[in-house]
Formats: structure tokens, C-alpha cells, sequence
């Protein structure tokens, strides 16, 4: 993909990327990829993952994370070849809750005496809702913290220019994200309420873009548009769409058509490959010709559904399917292209 | 079409006439088509003579549509234009899971009606049911119990087919029974309940620590309705305990197999062999694994690395060479195949006594029972 240096980027007053989609769509990857494009010279970004996968340990091939940020990459390197730095943090609520007990209320050991009673385990597995405040409250904490303090509960911490957000899937992103107006009903006063409220302030500024990935296909494309609605509707600001895994484009239009078409010519197929001193014979013409056909069909399909996409009038970006899979090397590949694209 | 990992084959048409497979319980991470693959099962076990019941949980609309199950009623509907294949009298019947019914059901059937009234209305008794992370599987697990109870008292069903929630980790679902049911037991509840309970023994330095913390955290409100939700549940605590340890003793039974469903790639196999691992450790019944989306297969022995220095050759004297293309489409193919059969043979490996069947990716979505039918045939081909 070309570069354009001159484009400008989309999201650059936003401090918060929350990246969400359906399963299978690829949503961790676009988020790691979206981190590397983001950590430009000088810039650092922070990849935090919620759903205790270690998915980020994973794609970029380190030991799996502690509850502490940890600088896990180089950032995709600019024209000049140079590159800002990617910090990665797994939160788990259990953590966070003895970290909040901690700084609040300074429960140290008493912390552990709650864990004794299994209230630790009470309050993030079955309290409605005060698990996803409290990972949603420890994301806001490290887009909030103050830049260059020396004192408070951030002390020594590194300051981000952005923090990137692999969240839950679609299906309950409006409830992971909204939920804190749930607890707040549930806790009518109290701290959980006033975090919950902090946090929800941020999430609805225009400081917060809430992307979401997709796969050209039917069932992805259809969650995608409900949860835009839904987004909206819970005044959540949303960002742009990751169309992932994209099909090859090495054929255009019109030799899509005649392929679908079968208006091939097998004589000069035949001719082609032998010229590219391909041992040739009618049974690799007709292979090649009819998995062409199948492609060929398969992007028809997902021409319809990038209408769809299009219709919902935010801005996209396209990533393709690498046939070798995901690896650090591929991240930074995709970074490029998001960066190309206005998305970083 | 061979999975090409040496795994053994699954033959799904024989665990589906085995009259002694009662119950097929589908699992494995989101968006790998879970809710497709136990639609597919069950729709070809009724064309093959079963009185089938399947349970889903969030079906494409256009699918719930065409099975006649729009309406999120908790009640199993005829879903209509069965082929069936034999006279055996085969049925369908299927069901969309509502989480917060089937838990009120659980309350109202459970206590007297007064008390359910006053458990149904409490606040977190209603974000607890609509909310919490676990319900979801945890009401699976009952409405399975509740069909099997009914099946086997009235004869309405022979098979009992169930998708599960995309769980966060796969463990998710096998524990929520468990974790429900082990804190609405647990010692926390009884420092809860104390109060109510009047104070005297428990009352120590321990509980007013943990009681002043959580009315801190949560605020005083919310601790209030926890006390009165847990003293109203208070009755039911024994037969929520007891109805997990059902629930679960129904999954190790022999009549129920595991289908573990996957995707050939690299998060989803993971998740799978977390699954397939977590229920031979639990001694549950594993029938085997199925890959869906798997590509299609090459229909040429032309190589990867050929067909990239052929289409280069092309392309260096016609850039606009077509027929560079199809050998750029099929060296692309190539590498994708090969990538999925290395991940399924890693699995295979790994878990040799695990069964497998391999469904191509279909082109378009499945939106009716004609495109259930072709994956039920690709799931029951032999290799």
C-alpha cells in the first residue's frame, strides 16, 4: 500500500481508542496494529487488554502480562525510521479492585481478609456491572493521569499520548461500556458511583472514538451496524470501522466479471503459462480457472456487504487477509496501512 | 475431503442415530459458528428420525426467522418444512434462550409466591439476572436440565441440542453453575445474612472489616439490597446448589457428547484444546471436534512458490496479466490451506484420540434450511 504522507489523521484528538467486533473478526489484531501505528517518533501508546486471554503476549511473542505496564514494542517506524513505543497492560478485576482498596481507602491487609471472605471473588465475578468498572476504571486512570507528576497515586508512572483499548466484543460492548449508568442505579451513592461517572464522562467525550471490526460478511457486518446504533443511542462517541481480512484485490472489476462470467479464454491461459514455463496441461487451466470462479463469487459477496459498511457514513479502513498469518511483522505491516489511511 | 492431520474422523451421522445420545452440547469461542453447527446437527438428526429440541442462543435474524423462532419466548416452537428422509416420525423443535425468564421461572417455581414477588422486584436481583456476566451460561445449563426433566417425563424429545454463550474463556461456562452456586452458598452470604439473622456469634472484627469495606465500595444502598436479595433467596440456596450438581451430573451422563467447534485458526484452536482438555479433566463426555470455515481445498498441485515466480514472470511483461492473477489467487489459497492444515495437525498432535470433521467455508451466510442441510452434509461427509 502507498503512503500518504500528507493525510491527515482522523482521530487526532482522541486519547482513547476502545476497539471492539464481533469473534473471529480479528479485533485484537487491529487494536495491537492500531497501537503500532499510533506510537509514531516520540509518541507512547498503550495497548490494555480486559478479558484475561494474554492475546497481547501472545501476538507480540513475550512472557505473559503481569498487572503492570510493561513497554512490549517499538511503534511502527515513520519514513525517517523512527518509532515511538508501544507499553501493553492486562487488566484483571481482581487487581484493580485491590489496587482501588489500596489507593482509596488504603486496605492494605484488610484487602486480603475480603479475598478470605470471597468478596473479592463476589465483587467481580457476581456484582452486576462492578467488574467492567472496575477495568474500565483502570483504563481511565492511565488516560487521565497527569503528565510529569511527582506526587498522588500516579507517581512515577509513564504519561500516554494514547491508550488503545482491545474490548469485549460487540455483543456487549454497549453494556461493558454503558453498564456504569447500571451501577450507578444499583449504587445510588458511594465511590463505585462516583468512578462509575468519571469514567462514563470520558467514554462520552470526544476524547473516546469506539472503532469497530468487521469481516465482509453477513452475520459481522449486521452486529456491526446494531452495535453503532446502539453506541449512538447510549451517546457513546463512535469511530471508524476495520474491515479486516480482506480478500486479494489483484483482480479488478471487469476480470472479476468475465471470470464469474466464465468468459475465460482457456487458449490463451494455456499460452500465458507456458510462457511462464509452467508445466501446463487442460486439467491446471480448468483448476485455476474455476478457483478464480469461487474467488470471484466470494468478492461479489463482499462487494454487497462493503455497500452496507459504507452506508453506515463513518470512516473506513481496509486491512487484508495475510495468507501467512499473524506475527510481530505482519502488526507492523497493518500498522502501515492503517497509517496510509488516515486511521493513525 | 481429508482433514490432512491424521486425526481419527467423526461421523456425526452415527452419534446422531445413536438412540442413546440424548443430549449434544456445542461449545467452543465466539464467532466460530457454534449457533450454525447445532442448528445443522439438529435440523439432519430430525430429518433422520430424532425428536429433536434445539436450544440457541442468539441466532442470526434471518436464521431464527426461517426456523420460526423470532420471538424470544423461553417456549421450544415446530420449526417448520422438515424433509425427513425415513418414516421414523422424526420432529424439530427449537428454542432462543431468555436468560431473565428462565431465572424468574427458577424463583417463582422455587418459593412461595410472595417471596418470589419480593426477590423478583429487588434491584439487584434484576441487574444480577439481565447483567452478570455468567447468567447467561448458568441458564443454559438450567433450561438443558428443565428440557431433559420434561423429555424424559412426557416423551416429547429424544435429543436435546444446545448452543452455548460465547463465553469470555472457556471455562466460563462450565463453571458459572458452579460459581452461582458456590457464592449464593458461601461464606460471604452468611456474613449477609447475619443481620438478618440477628447478630450474636458471627458478629467478629472480621465481618464489621468486610461489611464497612463493601458498604464503602459499593455504598451503603447497594449492601442494603444485597442483604435483603440473599434473605429473600435465602430458602433457595440448597436447591441452587442442588440444581448445579444436577446439571452437572447430567453433562458427565453417558447419554450427552461434547461437540467442541472451532475455526482453523490459531485463537480458536487454542480455545478448543482449552475445552477439549477442561472436559476429559472433568470427565465429561467428549464426542469429538469440529473445524468450521475450513478453506477450500486446491484443486491443483501447482505449488505456492511456482505459481509466484510464474505470475512474476507474467507480470514483468504485462502487468495487467490476468492470468498472473489466477496464479497469484492460488498461490494465496495455497498458503492459507497449508496454514490451516499445520494448525489442525499441531492440534492433532496434541490431542490424538480427539475426532474431527472439517467443514468447507460456505460463500454466503446460512439463512434457511436448505443452507443448514448442505453444512449437516458436510459435517457427516467422510474423508
Amino acid at each position: 500500500m502507498t503512503a500518504h504522507p500528507d493525510r491527515p489523521v482522523d482521530w487526532a484528538k482522541v486519547r482513547l481508542h476502545v476497539v471492539t467486533g464481533k469473534g473471529g473478526t480479528g479485533k485484537s489484531t487491529v487494536a495491537a496494529a492500531l497501537a503500532l501505528a499510533l506510537a509514531t517518533s516520540g509518541r507512547n501508546v498503550l495497548l490494555c487488554e480486559v478479558e484475561g486471554r494474554q492475546g497481547i503476549a501472545r501476538m507480540f511473542d513475550v512472557d505473559p502480562l503481569p498487572y503492570a505496564e510493561r513497554r512490549i514494542a517499538k511503534g511502527a517506524p515513520d519514513r525517517d525510521g523512527r518509532a515511538g513505543q508501544v507499553h501493553a497492560l492486562h487488566i484483571d478485576a481482581e487487581s484493580a479492585l485491590l489496587e482501588y482498596l489500596a489507593m482509596y481507602y488504603k486496605l492494605g491487609r484488610a484487602g486480603r481478609a475480603l479475598d478470605r471472605f470471597g468478596v473479592i471473588d463476589f465483587a467481580t465475578t457476581v456484582a452486576p456491572g462492578v467488574r467492567d468498572v472496575l477495568l474500565t476504571g483502570k483504563v481511565f486512570e492511565a488516560v487521565q493521569r497527569p503528565r510529569g507528576t511527582e506526587r498522588g497515586p500516579s507517581r512515577g508512572a509513564i504519561t500516554y499520548d494514547a491508550v488503545v483499548l482491545d474490548a469485549p466484543p460487540t455483543g456487549r460492548i454497549g453494556q461493558f461500556l454503558g453498564v456504569n449508568s447500571e451501577v450507578a442505579g444499583l449504587a445510588k451513592v458511594g465511590p463505585v458511583k462516583a468512578q462509575a461517572d468519571k469514567v462514563m464522562e470520558l467514554l462520552r467525550s470526544p476524547r473516546t472514538a469506539v472503532h469497530l471490526v468487521t469481516i465482509l460478511e453477513e452475520m459481522p457486518v449486521q452486529e456491526t451496524s446494531d452495535g453503532i446504533a446502539e453506541l449512538r443511542a447510549a451517546g457513546l462517541p463512535v469511530g471508524g470501522v476495520v474491515v479486516n481480512l480482506v480478500r486479494p484485490q489483484v483482480l479488478g472489476a471487469d476480470a472479476l466479471a468475465r471470470v464469474r462470467d466464465g468468459a475465460l479464454d482457456p487458449t490463451a491461459i494455456t499460452a500465458d503459462l507456458g510462457r511462464a514455463k509452467v508445466d501446463v496441461d487442460a486439467r491446471l487451466v480448468a483448476a485455476l480457472v474455476e478457483e478464480a470462479r469461487e474467488h470471484a463469487v466470494r468478492r461479489q459477496l463482499e462487494d454487497e456487504q462493503r455497500e452496507r459498511v459504507a452506508a453506515e457514513g463513518l470512516p473506513t479502513y481496509e486491512l487484508p487477509r495475510l495468507a501467512a498469518g499473524i506475527d510481530r511483522g505482519a502488526l507492523v505491516e497493518l500498522a502501515h496501512s492503517l497509517r496510509s489511511q488516515g486511521m493513525a | 475431503m481429508s482433514t490432512g492431520s491424521g486425526a481419527p474422523h467423526l461421523d456425526v451421522d452415527a452419534l446422531l442415530d445413536d438412540r442413546g445420545t440424548q443430549i449434544i452440547v456445542c461449545c467452543g469461542s465466539g464467532g466460530v459458528g457454534k449457533t450454525t453447527t447445532s442448528a445443522a446437527l439438529a435440523l439432519r438428526a430430525a430429518e433422520r428420525g430424532r425428536r429433536v429440541v434445539v436450544l440457541t442462543i442468539d441466532p442470526a435474524r434471518r436464521l431464527a426467522q426461517a426456523m420460526g423462532i423470532e420471538q424470544l419466548d423461553n417456549i421450544p416452537r415446530p420449526v417448520p418444512g422438515l424433509r425427513p428422509q425415513s418414516d421414523g416420525g422424526g420432529s424439530l423443535d427449537a428454542m432462543m434462550l431468555d436468560m431473565k425468564r428462565t431465572f424468574d421461572e427458577v424463583v417463582e417455581s422455587q418459593a412461595s409466591p410472595e417471596k418470589a414477588q419480593q426477590i423478583l422486584a429487588n434491584p439487584f436481583y434484576v441487574a444480577l439476572s439481565s447483567s452478570f456476566a455468567g447468567t447467561q451460561e448458568y441458564m443454559a445449563m438450567e433450561k438443558l436440565g428443565q428440557l431433559h426433566r420434561q423429555a424424559v417425563a412426557d416423551g416429547s424429545h429424544d435429543l436435546i441440542v444446545v448452543d452455548t454463550p460465547p463465553s469470555r474463556s472457556a471455562l466460563d461456562f462450565l463453571d458459572s453453575p458452579e460459581r452461582l452456586s458456590s457464592f449464593l452458598d458461601g461464606r460471604l452470604i452468611r456474613l449477609l445474612l447475619a443481620p438478618a439473622r440477628g447478630p450474636a456469634r458471627l458478629m467478629s472484627a472480621g465481618f464489621s472489616v468486610v461489611t464497612g469495606a463493601l458498604a464503602k465500595v459499593l455504598g451503603g444502598q447497594m449492601l442494603r439490597d444485597v442483604q435483603t436479595f440473599v434473605t429473600a433467596l435465602d430458602t433457595l440456596f440448597g436447591s441452587f446448589r442442588q440444581r448445579a450438581e444436577q446439571t452437572f451430573a447430567l453433562l458427565q451422563a453417558e447419554g450427552t457428547a461434547f461437540l467442541v467447534v472451532a475455526a482453523p485458526e490459531p485463537d480458536a484452536l487454542r480455545e478448543a484444546a482449552y475445552f477439549v482438555d477442561r472436559l476429559t479433566d472433568d470427565r465429561m463426555p467428549l464426542a469429538g471436534l469440529v473445524v468450521n470455515r475450513a478453506s477450500p481445498p486446491t484443486r491443483t498441485d501447482l505449488s505456492a512458490e511456482e505459481a509466484i515466480a510464474a505470475a512474476d514472470r507474467l507480470w514483468a511483461g504485462d502487468s495487467s496479466s490476468l492470468t498472473a492473477g489466477l496464479l497469484r489467487l492460488h498461490a494465496d489459497r495455497v498458503r492459507i490451506l497449508e496454514r490451516e492444515q499445520h494448525l489442525c495437525e499441531r492440534f492433532a498432535a496434541a490431542h490424538p484420540q480427539v475426532a474431527t470433521a472439517l467443514v468447507p467455508a460456505m460463500a454466503g451466510d446460512v439463512h434457511d434450511l436448505d443452507g443448514l442441510r448442505a453444512i449437516g452434509d458436510a459435517l457427516a461427509r467422510r474423508p
